[in-house]
């Protein structure tokens, strides 16, 4: 792909998609939890954009409607239902960093270069312009599965997960120029429904265990005074 | 690019050359001011780096005993370097035969001689302050610079040169182009500049508080004309990445030949540039607070990432399979 040869929306549409990929680094390595909350939001918000510039360098119009739902849902509902429950769980404050931030950013990093070769022979037939950005949302996927393996917070992994779908819709919208609109609606309720069970299993969560450290799962024990002995 | 190393070429290298001391301390003069004017102040005339500067080139210089030879070289060989670093830096115009005999790895690697001086400097006379800052100011450079030489081949892949002045060219004769390789290259580089340089969020350039100096404290020992070469190199540091980041990604004004009138030009275009870029230095330390030592690394980390970002969506993005 020559990119001065482009047209200047479908410029945008790449610069938009590197964006996310930036995002998704920004998770992986953010330790706040509340920062990593608003960055979620913020790449929905790049996820929404990506889709109103296709839909407008490609005069797609049913996109427009899935960018605004890609933009009420993923940038605004889901990240304020998670606000509230983090503040629910009296977690605004918690920190978590990771055991090995460089090398899960290392990690990250391979996945992008991984991604890019993956999708090689696809963009080697050259189907339309933004076959790249292919690769971009398979790394933005693969990055969010790296996220909730080396994240022992449940929000965090919640986070991870999330933004696996933020790749999946990144990928849909560039390849093919978004899905019908019947299977958008439902991946989306979908998306809010696995939300709300999310914020149930949380405080199950923390009923059982009394931390959302889902390492600590592996423990088995029969009561919560005793997990709570060991503590370090 | 045989036909620019003319004798007028290289008299106009001169001239820019020496535009950069000279303009150096009236960019810290500026950068003062605007902040003194964000904290309710009036603040010093844009002018008192001036006056600094010659009120230490008059005072005695006094150097402790312990001092070996190397202690009084170091200011000149400091300053001589980061000028001839500075020289290769593309200011008004773009045909310079200092931009052809030197490349952008040149200057990483005079920038590098007059940072071994700084701190062969710091740790010379034996106290322990020197020693200290020479040990932290390594530990920054050294994660600075993979970052820095990793933003610029983002850069140099684009253009297919290390040159500085066939860089801005290339820049200059596309048409508007958005890159993201541009866009995290642009921010890696900003950041390994402050870093660099000394600003707030990795070195406080005003302090005198010992934990937290690393330019200061390498440069405690010197007085009179010694110190005022040092800082004079320190403020040509901070005016050579000025330009550095103003030219590399925003060229547009810079003259691409000659003529006096686009000389003209590309002047008021660098000085409006540096205004602002120094008055957007001066609002980031306003809001920014300056971040412990042992953060500093992880900063540097995403200046990294940045830069290696750049180069990857330079790959994945930019080029055709």
């Amino acid at each position: 792909m020559n990119l001065p040869a482009l047209p200047l929306l479908q410029q945008l549409v790449v610069l938009l998609a590197a964006l996310v990929l930036f995002l998704s680094f920004v998770l992986l390595a953010q330790s706040r939890l509340v920062s990593a909350i608003h960055a979620f939001a913020w790449q929905g918000a790049l996820v929404a954009a990506v889709t109103a510039v296709v839909a407008l360098s490609g005069e797609v119009h049913h996109l427009y409607f899935s960018a605004g739902l890609t933009l009420i849902l993923k940038a605004l509902v889901i990240p304020a239902m998670l606000h509230r429950q983090v503040r629910g769980l009296a977690l605004e404050r918690h920190t978590e960093a990771l055991q090995r931030p460089t090398l899960a950013i290392i990690a990250a990093v391979g996945l992008v270069i991984f991604s890019s070769w993956l999708v090689l022979p696809m963009v080697a037939e050259e189907l339309a312009f933004t076959r790249n950005i292919l690769a971009i949302s398979l790394a933005v996927v693969l990055i969010g599965f790296l996220m909730m393996v080396v994240r022992q917070q449940a929000v965090a992994q919640v986070l991870g997960f999330m933004s696996i779908e933020n790749g999946l819709f990144l990928a849909a919208v560039s390849a093919t120029g978004g899905m019908p609109l019947i299977v958008e609606l439902g991946v989306a309720f979908d998306v809010l429904v696995a939300m709300v069970l999310f914020g149930v299993f949380f405080f199950q969560i923390r009923e059982s265990i009394d931390s959302l450290d889902v390492d600590r799962l592996n423990r088995l024990s029969e009561t919560a005074e005793m997990a709570g002995e060991e503590r370090p | 690019m045989a036909e620019i190393l003319t004798p007028s070429a290289w008299l106009l290298a001169f001239v820019q050359a020496l535009l950069f001391p000279a303009l150096a301390p009236l960019l810290v003069g500026w950068v003062r001011k605007v902040k003194a004017r964000l904290q309710n102040r009036r603040g010093a005339s844009v002018f008192q780096p001036y006056r600094e500067l010659r009120k230490l080139l008059f005072k005695e210089a006094r150097v402790a005993h312990t001092a070996s030879p190397l202690f009084r070289a170091a200011p000149s060989v400091v300053f001589v370097a980061t000028w001839l670093a500075a020289a290769t830096v593309p200011l008004l115009t773009i045909d310079l035969p200092t931009a052809v005999v030197a490349d952008i790895i040149v200057l990483a690697g005079l920038l590098a001689l007059a940072r071994v001086f700084l701190a062969l400097a710091g740790m010379d006379v034996g106290t322990a302050f020197g020693g200290m800052g020479a040990s932290r100011e390594m530990m920054i450079s050294a994660l600075a610079e993979p970052a820095m030489l990793m933003a610029v081949f983002t850069l140099a892949m684009t253009a297919h040169s290390t040159n500085l002045g066939s860089l801005i060219a290339h820049h200059l004769g596309d048409a508007f182009v958005l890159r993201p390789s541009y866009l995290f290259a642009f921010a890696g580089l900003t950041l390994v500049a402050l870093a660099e340089t000394g600003r707030i969020p990795v070195d406080n350039p005003t302090t005198h508080l010992e934990l937290t100096m690393v330019h200061e404290a390498m440069v405690l020992e010197y007085s009179g004309r010694h110190l005022a070469l040092m800082e004079w190199a320190a403020q040509i540091k901070l005016l050579l990445y000025g330009v550095l980041v103003a030219n590399i990604f925003f060229p547009w004004g810079i003259a691409t030949d000659p003529a006096p009138a686009s000389l003209a030009i590309g002047l008021g275009a660098i000085l409006l540039k540096l205004a602002v870029l120094g008055a957007a230095l001066a609002v980031a330390e306003t809001v920014l607070a300056k971040m412990r030592l042992f953060r500093v690394p992880a900063f540097l980390n995403l200046a990294l990432l940045l830069a290696l970002l750049g180069l990857l969506s330079h790959v994945i993005l930019e080029v055709g399979a």
